[in-house]
């Protein structure tokens, strides 16, 4: 699937993440900063490109701020980052929830 | 080697500063020698001048000792003052052992190890760019992290000999007779300063408020004080300790404290007379709250309560319902008022509070205390050093001393964002487990399996739910995930000691 426009979604509260995509050419290329990097950058990693995967994302820009976010956390403002950036904000993709 | 809490040591650090590894909590009953300073014998009728850069000239020389208190906090104005000249005359090699190191320090203090001012430090703890600049290997020789009562006890053995000792007062007379209650910038008790005027080769008082001779009540004494330097400000009231205690509304804190009160309230040692300290945090204040309408409603009342204190300490001393508070510190500016107005509130130095070589300390008699932690593992050893990066960003302070207690507590959080408070092993472990009884967190306790008598006192609680430490520690692990560990290089950036001056924990370089 092809970004269609910058989105972002969450916020800069402690516990959540914000999430912002845009378009890119090669892969799926994340920025992550947060606190707790060094123990668990890897995996917020791997939750973000799994869930951008579901969607069929292959190429996009993923700007990450974490504030010591959950795995669910992660993954629900992800779908919604993308869904916004697919402009298909009004059909939720049930089937990647 | 290891120790005997399975901590891995450098054992050329250990031979060459000549350390053993951490034993046990029983300090037994050694006979010890203590140690007494050098007197410069004076009529006193030349103490008072007005230049720091004279007094440093005339006492501080390459390779000495040097110490401070943190009693102003966030406030002291005095550290930077005197570091500043120290720096600007070139002295070199210079140990810093501070009763703690606060924020405001932080930068000078990188300042003099890059210059080679500093070349080693003993502290309670740091925090902030120093905290990240140790850690990352700024200073050549390791920090030695000790309690407040291990510094005593340090003082009073010699293994911590202050050559000057530049201590900050809100007022003076021109001989040195000084307390911490009457002035602009009041902290309360000098407990911790006590200490390096009994023990430091030469005193020097910074005030900017000189008294009438003679000045009472003088908890330093002219007999100990070699000079007093007139400066313009000593420290910055508003930052020195919150006004007003503000009680948490945060309602995982304050389950928390409602679940502390259930088990201090159960246990066998609530009753007529017991003792408590609580610590500063928002939990520990809401406790002191619960614990008074518990203390009313069972009408038991407490024969003190101990530590660093705060304004809901004090009330509770008004309101009769503590007879004697032991203050060795004052958290905030009710309290440090409280000493001042309340002959029931004592003063009592570093030694008194908690050295274990003592002929008693305070903390030898005390029945409950409430500790907290950055970590706690599931041998119930608390981490109050190093952060979830590893990075020093704590304080011993009295843990370890207050840990003696009959019953210690624990209160956390079981996460903390992402990172879990409940661990399989600390990453420095400060406080051994075998001084912990109960970890209380939002979810349940847990009771050291050492603790029969507790774990058959608490099993019945209505609202407090008793799991194994290990459940607990499942529990925020299932939360949060499995960190990756952290990476550390060979180096040794710090060694912790236990109160007795054996070696806990070693703390090495952050890989990063």
């Amino acid at each position: 699937m092809e970004i269609k426009q910058t989105a972002i979604a969450g916020t800069l509260e402690s516990s959540d993440i914000q999430i912002m995509l845009s378009k890119g050419q090669s892969g799926i290329q994340i920025d992550l900063e947060s606190d707790v990097k060094k123990q668990f950058g890897d995996q917020i990693n791997a939750v973000i490109t799994e869930t951008l995967k579901k969607f069929g994302i292959d190429h996009v820009k993923v700007k990450a701020l974490d504030k010591g976010a959950l795995d669910c956390v992660i993954k629900a403002r992800t779908i919604a980052a993308a869904q916004r950036a697919l402009k298909t904000a009004d059909q939720p993709a049930w089937e990647v929830l | 080697m290891k120790n005997s809490v399975g901590r891995k040591l450098p054992d050329d650090l250990m031979k060459q500063l000549n350390y053993e590894g951490f034993k046990s909590t029983e300090i037994g009953k050694p006979q010890v020698q203590r140690v007494a300073p050098k007197v410069h014998v004076s009529t006193g009728d030349d103490k008072l001048v007005d230049s720091i850069e004279d007094v440093v000239k005339k006492t501080v020389k390459d390779g000495m000792t040097i110490s401070f208190h943190h009693h102003f906090r966030n406030g002291d104005f005095v550290f930077n003052k005197v570091m500043r000249v120290i720096i600007d005359q070139g002295i070199k090699n210079l140990t810093l052992a501070p009763s703690s190191l606060t924020g405001v320090m932080n930068d000078i203090v990188i300042e003099a190890i890059k210059k080679g001012t500093i070349t080693n430090i003993t502290s309670s703890g740091m925090r902030g760019s120093l905290g990240d600049f140790v850690s990352h290997g700024g200073l050549k020789n390791p920090v030695i992290f000790r309690s407040h009562g291990n510094r005593a006890r340090a003082i009073e053995h010699g293994d911590i000999k202050i050559d000057v000792a530049f201590l900050g007062v809100p007022n003076a007379d021109k001989l040195g007779n000084a307390n911490g209650m009457q002035g602009d910038a009041v902290f309360g008790s000098l407990g911790y300063a006590l200490m390096d005027a009994q023990y430091a080769d030469n005193v020097v008082l910074l005030t900017d408020n000189i008294m009438p001779y003679p000045n009472t009540p003088a908890s330093i004494k002219q007999t100990q004080v070699d000079y007093v330097v007139k400066v313009d400000k000593v420290g910055d009231p508003d930052k020195i300790g919150s006004g007003a205690t503000r009680f948490t509304k945060d309602p995982k804190e304050l389950k928390i404290a409602a679940m502390v009160n259930d088990v201090i309230v159960h246990s066998p040692y609530f009753k007529d007379g017991f003792s408590f300290q609580t610590g500063s945090g928002g939990a520990a204040l809401a406790v002191t709250r619960y614990l008074r309408q518990a203390m009313i409603d069972n009408q038991i009342k407490a024969s003190f309560a101990l530590g660093g204190i705060t304004k809901p300490t004090t009330d509770l001393l008004e309101e009769g319902l503590v007879r004697r508070v032991m203050d060795v510190q004052d958290f905030d500016k009710g309290a440090a008022a409280s000493m001042h107005t309340n002959p029931n509130q004592q003063e009592i130095d570093a030694s008194w509070y908690a050295d274990p070589d003592n002929k008693g300390a305070m903390v030898d008699q005390l029945d409950i205390v409430i500790l907290s932690a950055l970590e706690i593992d599931t041998d119930f050893n608390v981490n109050v050093m190093t952060g979830s990066d590893g990075v020093i960003r704590g304080a011993v302070g009295g843990h370890q001393d207050a840990a003696t207690a009959k019953l210690t507590i624990i209160s956390a959080p079981l996460v903390r964002g992402r990172i879990a408070t409940v661990v399989p092993k600390v990453t420095t472990n400060v406080t051994p487990g075998d001084s912990v009884d109960v970890l209380v967190t939002e979810y349940g306790i847990a009771i050291n399996p050492k603790r029969k008598d507790l774990q058959k006192a608490f099993a019945n609680l209505p609202g407090v739910p008793v799991y194994t430490i290990e459940e607990l520690q499942q529990m925020a692990e299932k939360k949060v995930g499995k960190p990756k560990p952290l990476e550390f290089t060979d180096r040794t950036v710090a060694l912790v000691e236990y109160r007795d001056g054996s070696i806990i924990d070693a703390i090495n370089e952050v890989k990063d």
